[in-house]
C-alpha cells in the first residue's frame, strides 16, 4: 500500500507543488521580518497568474507547436510588473495610511479575486490552455532511476522557487540591507534612531513580497497547470501566510513547511485517484488538518518580529 | 585649548568644541513644552539638565537628536548654525544619544546592533568582522566590556546599556545625550558607569546628563541646569549647589526629602509568602523559593534591579499569574491562586506596576475607573443597576481626599497627568483600608509633588496598620519609607536587613547577587 503511494512520480509531484507555496511565503517573509503582515498574497498571486498567463496566450504565434522562450518571459516579466504595483500599492495602504493590516490584506485579497475574475471573463470567453514552462532535460541527469525523476525533470521555476531559498537567507542575514530589514520588523524606533527610514525599507520589503506573490501566481497558470480560470490560486496564499509562521520567519523553516504541506496533498491526491477507501472530501482535508495541527505546535522563536502588524510613527 | 589644529578624540572624531541650542520652542497640541529654552555644552564637561518628568528634558534634547522639530530656535556647533532635520543628521554632526528606553534590537547581536544603519566597508554585503575589530578596540579605550557576537537579548541591563554607548561612540560621536542613564543600574553598575564618562570628559567629549536624581546629578556634573514646565529655572556650576536647593528650583516649593517615621510596631504577620515558584512570560523560572513574611504595621521594601521577578511576585501574590510551587497565605489562610476579586474581598490591594496597562482602562471616565471593583456592591449597585448618586458621593469624596486634579468625575482618565492618575488608583486601593497593601513601583514616573504626596498616604497606612510590601528599583524610595528591606536577585530573596542596619554598598552588592546572612529579626 504504502509502495504504491509513496512513488517517484508523487514526489516529484509534491516537489512541483511547493513551487507557488515557495515564491509566495518567502515573499511573504520578507514583508513580515520587516514588521508588515499582509494577508493579501492570494489576491496578488491571482493577479499574477492571469497577467502572466494573458502574456504567454497573447504573444505565443498561433499554431506554435512547443512552447515560445520569449513568451514566456515576457510572461514573467507582465507577472513580475504586476506585483511591483500591487507591492506599491498595498505598501501605501499598510505603511504610508497605517490600516488594519488584517483587514486591508482581506480587501487586497478580494480586489485581486475579483479583478482577475473580471479580466478572466472578458478576455476569455473559454478556458484555453498555454504552453508553459516545459521540464528540463539533463543529459544523463534524468535519467538516473527516481533520482532523476524527481530532481532532474523539473521546469525553470521550480528550480528558481528552491533557489530563492538560499538567496533569501542569504539577503537577510549578509547583507546590510537584510540587517535593516530585521531591525525595522523587531524594533522600528531603535531603527530610526539609528538613522535608518523605517518607511522605506517597509516599502521594500512589502514590494518585494508583492513580486514574488504575483510570480507564484504565474508559477501556476504558466509553470504548473498552463491554464487559467477563476479562483486558481484556490487558497494557496493563505496557506502561504501560514507558511511563514509555521517556518518560524525563516527561509529554511518556509521550505520544510511547504515541502511537507506539498508532499502531503500529493500523496492525497494520489490516494484518491488509487482509491484507498476513504472519502476523498476527507482525504482532501487532511493538507488543511496537518497545518492547523503544526501550527499549534510551531513554536514562537526569536525571529518572531516583535513589532509584525504594528504602523510606526515617531512619537511627535 | 588654544591650539590652532583642531583636536582629535581617542576615536578619531574631531571634538565639539561648544554646541549651543537658542530660543528652543517646542509646542504639543495643549502644551507649551519647551518655551524659548537656551542650553549649552562644552567639551570636557558634564551639564546635567534637571527636572521633573514632563518638565521637557527630553523634549529638548530629542530636538537636539533630530526626532522632534522645534517651532523656533537654533542650534549652533562650534559657532556654526547647523539644522538638523533626523537623527542621520545628528549622527553625521558627531552628536549621539543614549535613550531612557534602550535603542536596541534583541534578537540581533552585539555587532548587528553597532553595525545597524551604518555603511558597511563591502556595502551591499555586512562585514561584521571588522565591526567586531572596531568595537573592542573602542571597549579597551573606555573600558566598556562588551562581547561583540552575543545577541542582546541574553545580555543583563548594565552590559545592554554598556553596548549603547558603544554604538555612540562607533558612529563617531563627541557629543553624547544620555537620558536617565542610570535608571536601571545597581549602584556598582552606576559607579562604573561614572568611570567611563569621567573618562570621556578627560578625552575631550561633551555630555550632557538628564536626570532627576539629585544625588547623581551633584556626583557626575560640572554645571546644573534645571528646568521646570518647559522653562530654565536656573543654571548653576554643581560646587554651588545642593540637595536642598536643586530640589526647590525643580519644584518651586520647598521639598521634605526626610521623612519622620514613629517606631515601627509590627504586628502579626499578615501575609506569608513560602518558597513560591513561578514563571514569566517566557517560560523561564522568574522566582525560584521566594519565602517572604509581610507583618501588620511595617512597610517591608523589596529592592532589585527590574527584572529580577519582582514583577512576577506581585502577580502571584494577587492571583494574576499561577504559581509552580509553594503558598502563599493571607492572615494563616491559603489564598494561592484565588482570583483577585476574592482576594480583594478579603483586604489585599494591589498597586501594579504598569499602571496604564494594568491599573487603568485609559478610555474610562475617572469615575468609572474609581469604581472598577466596587461597582457592583451595595450601596453603589442596586441588583443589576448601578446606583449613580452613591457612586458620585463615592468618587467625590475619594477626589477631595486624594487630592486628584481633575475637572470632574466625567473627565476621560486619559487626559489625567501620571501622578494624578497613581493617586486615582491609590485612593482607590486604600478606600477599602486594606490588610495587606502590595505597592509595585508606586511613584515611578511621577513627579516630585506626587511622589511626597503618595509617600505620605503609605506611611498613614503604615500607622494605621496595614502590612506593605513596597517593591520598588528606586533604592532612595525604599531607604526613605522601609521599615526592612528584602533584596531579590533572579527570583530569589538574597537577604533581608533592617533599614537602619542597611548601607547602600552592601544593598547594591545583594541586588548583584552577592548573598549574605540574614540579620533581620
Amino acid at each position: 500500500m504504502i509502495e504504491d503511494l509513496l512513488t517517484a512520480s508523487v514526489i516529484a509531484s509534491g516537489i512541483r507543488l511547493a513551487m507557488p507555496y515557495l515564491y509566495a511565503a518567502i515573499g511573504e517573509t520578507f514583508g513580515q521580518r520587516s514588521g508588515v503582515l499582509n494577508l493579501g498574497v492570494e489576491g496578488v498571486m491571482l493577479l499574477g497568474a492571469y497577467s502572466s498567463f494573458w502574456g504567454v496566450y497573447q504573444l505565443t504565434p498561433d499554431k506554435a507547436t512547443s512552447f515560445d522562450p520569449m513568451a514566456l518571459a515576457a510572461g514573467v516579466l507582465v507577472a513580475v510588473l504586476v506585483g511591483l504595483l500591487m507591492g506599491l500599492a498595498t505598501a501605501f495602504i499598510n505603511v504610508t495610511l497605517q490600516a488594519e493590516q488584517g483587514i486591508s490584506g482581506i480587501g487586497i485579497y478580494l480586489f485581486g479575486l475579483g479583478m482577475s475574475t473580471l479580466l478572466f471573463q472578458k478576455n476569455f470567453s473559454q478556458v484555453v490552455t498555454v504552453k508553459g514552462f516545459p521540464k528540463i532535460h539533463f543529459p544523463v541527469l534524468s535519467d538516473i532511476p527516481l533520482i532523476g525523476e524527481i530532481f532532474f525533470r523539473q521546469n525553470l521555476l521550480v528550480y528558481g522557487a528552491f533557489a530563492l531559498i538560499p538567496l533569501a537567507w542569504f539577503v537577510l542575514h549578509k547583507t546590510t540591507f537584510g540587517l535593516r530589514l530585521r531591525a525595522v520588523g523587531q524594533n522600528p524606533e531603535a531603527a530610526d534612531s539609528m538613522g535608518i527610514s523605517v518607511t522605506r525599507v517597509r516599502y521594500m520589503a512589502v514590494i518585494i513580497g508583492g513580486v514574488l506573490a504575483s510570480v507564484a501566481g504565474a508559477s501556476m497558470s504558466i509553470g504548473h497547470l498552463n491554464v487559467f480560470q477563476q479562483n486558481l490560486t484556490d487558497g494557496r496564499g493563505f496557506i502561504a501566510v501560514a507558511l511563514v509562521y509555521f517556518g518560524s520567519w525563516r527561509p529554511y523553516g518556509v521550505m520544510y513547511g511547504a515541502l511537507l504541506f506539498s508532499l502531503v496533498t500529493a500523496l492525497q491526491i494520489k490516494a484518491v485517484t488509487i482509491g484507498i477507501g476513504i472519502p476523498s472530501e476527507l482525504l482532501s482535508m487532511t493538507p488543511y488538518l496537518l497545518t492547523i495541527i503544526a501550527l499549534i505546535f510551531a513554536s514562537r522563536r526569536i525571529d518572531q518580529p516583535a513589532a509584525l502588524t504594528r504602523p510606526f510613527e515617531r512619537g511627535e | 585649548m588654544s591650539d590652532a589644529t583642531p583636536q582629535l578624540l581617542p576615536t578619531g572624531q574631531s571634538r565639539i568644541e561648544h554646541m549651543e541650542m537658542r530660543g528652543i520652542v517646542k509646542r504639543f497640541p495643549g502644551v507649551l513644552a519647551c518655551n524659548s529654552i537656551n542650553f549649552d555644552v562644552r567639551a570636557g564637561e558634564v551639564h546635567a539638565l534637571l527636572g521633573e518628568n514632563g518638565a521637557g528634558k527630553s523634549t529638548l534634547m530629542k530636538i537636539l537628536y533630530g526626532l522632534y522639530h522645534a517651532n523656533e530656535g537654533e542650534v549652533f556647533l562650534d559657532g556654526q548654525r547647523v539644522s538638523i532635520h533626523s537623527p542621520s543628521d545628528a549622527i553625521a554632526h558627531g552628536i549621539g544619544m543614549i535613550h531612557q528606553h534602550f535603542m536596541l534590537v534583541p534578537s540581533l547581536t552585539v555587532a548587528e546592533n553597532v553595525a545597524l544603519g551604518q555603511r558597511s566597508a563591502r556595502e551591499p554585503l555586512l562585514d561584521l568582522n571588522a565591526v567586531s575589530k572596531r568595537i573592542r578596540l573602542l571597549a579597551d579605550t573606555y573600558g566598556l566590556r562588551v562581547d561583540p557576537s552575543q545577541p542582546v537579548w541574553q545580555l543583563a541591563v548594565g552590559e545592554r546599556q554598556r553596548v549603547e554607548i558603544v554604538k555612540a561612540l562607533y558612529r563617531g560621536a563627541a557629543l553624547l545625550i544620555l537620558d536617565e542613564p542610570t535608571a536601571v543600574l545597581t549602584p556598582q553598575e552606576v559607579n562604573d558607569l561614572f568611570k567611563t564618562f569621567h573618562q570621556m570628559v578627560k578625552d575631550g567629549h561633551a555630555l550632557i546628563f538628564i536626570s532627576h536624581k539629585l544625588h547623581e546629578v551633584l556626583a557626575i556634573s560640572d554645571r546644573i541646569t534645571v528646568l521646570r514646565d518647559g522653562c530654565v529655572v536656573g543654571s548653576t556650576p554643581t560646587r554651588e549647589a545642593t540637595k536642598k536647593s536643586l530640589a526647590q528650583m525643580m519644584v518651586g516649593r520647598e521639598v521634605i526629602l526626610q521623612y519622620d517615621q514613629p517606631p515601627v510596631d509590627a504586628g502579626a504577620v499578615r501575609l506569608k509568602v513560602e518558597n513560591l515558584h513561578a514563571q514569566s512570560d517566557r517560560g523561564t523560572a522568574a522566582l525560584r523559593g521566594v519565602n517572604l513574611e509581610l507583618c501588620a504595621g511595617e512597610i517591608l521594601g523589596l529592592a532589585g534591579v527590574s527584572g529580577n521577578g519582582q514583577r512576577e511576585l506581585s502577580e502571584v501574590i494577587f492571583g494574576l499569574r499561577p504559581a509552580t510551587q509553594g503558598k502563599v497565605e493571607l492572615e494563616g489562610q491559603p489564598i494561592t491562586g484565588a482570583s483577585p476579586a476574592h482576594l480583594n474581598k478579603l483586604g489585599l490591594s494591589y498597586i501594579p506596576e504598569e499602571r496604564m496597562v494594568d491599573g487603568v482602562i485609559k478610555d474610562f471616565t475617572v469615575a468609572e475607573n474609581l469604581m472598577l471593583q466596587d461597582h457592583a456592591r451595595p450601596p453603589y449597585a442596586f441588583n443589576i443597576f448601578v446606583n449613580p448618586r452613591a457612586v458620585a458621593h463615592h468618587c467625590a469624596e475619594l477626589i477631595r481626599n486624594f487630592n486628584i486634579r481633575t475637572p470632574n468625575q466625567e473627565t476621560p482618565l486619559k487626559s489625567l497627568s501620571g501622578g494624578n492618575i497613581q493617586k486615582l488608583i491609590l485612593a482607590r486601593e486604600l478606600a477599602r483600608t486594606p490588610r495587606v497593601l502590595i505597592a509595585a513601583q508606586p511613584t515611578r514616573g511621577v513627579d516630585i509633588g506626587a511622589t511626597e504626596y503618595i509617600h505620605q498616604r503609605l506611611l498613614e497606612q503604615r500607622t494605621k496598620g496595614t502590612a506593605t510590601l513596597l517593591i520598588s528599583e528606586d533604592l532612595d524610595e525604599i531607604l526613605a519609607l522601609a521599615d526592612r528591606i528584602a533584596v531579590i536577585y533572579e527570583g530569589e530573596i538574597v537577604g533581608i536587613v533592617d533599614r537602619a542596619a542597611a548601607s547602600i554598598e552592601e544593598l547594591g552588592l545583594m541586588m548583584a547577587g552577592v548573598r549574605r546572612e540574614s540579620t533581620a529579626s
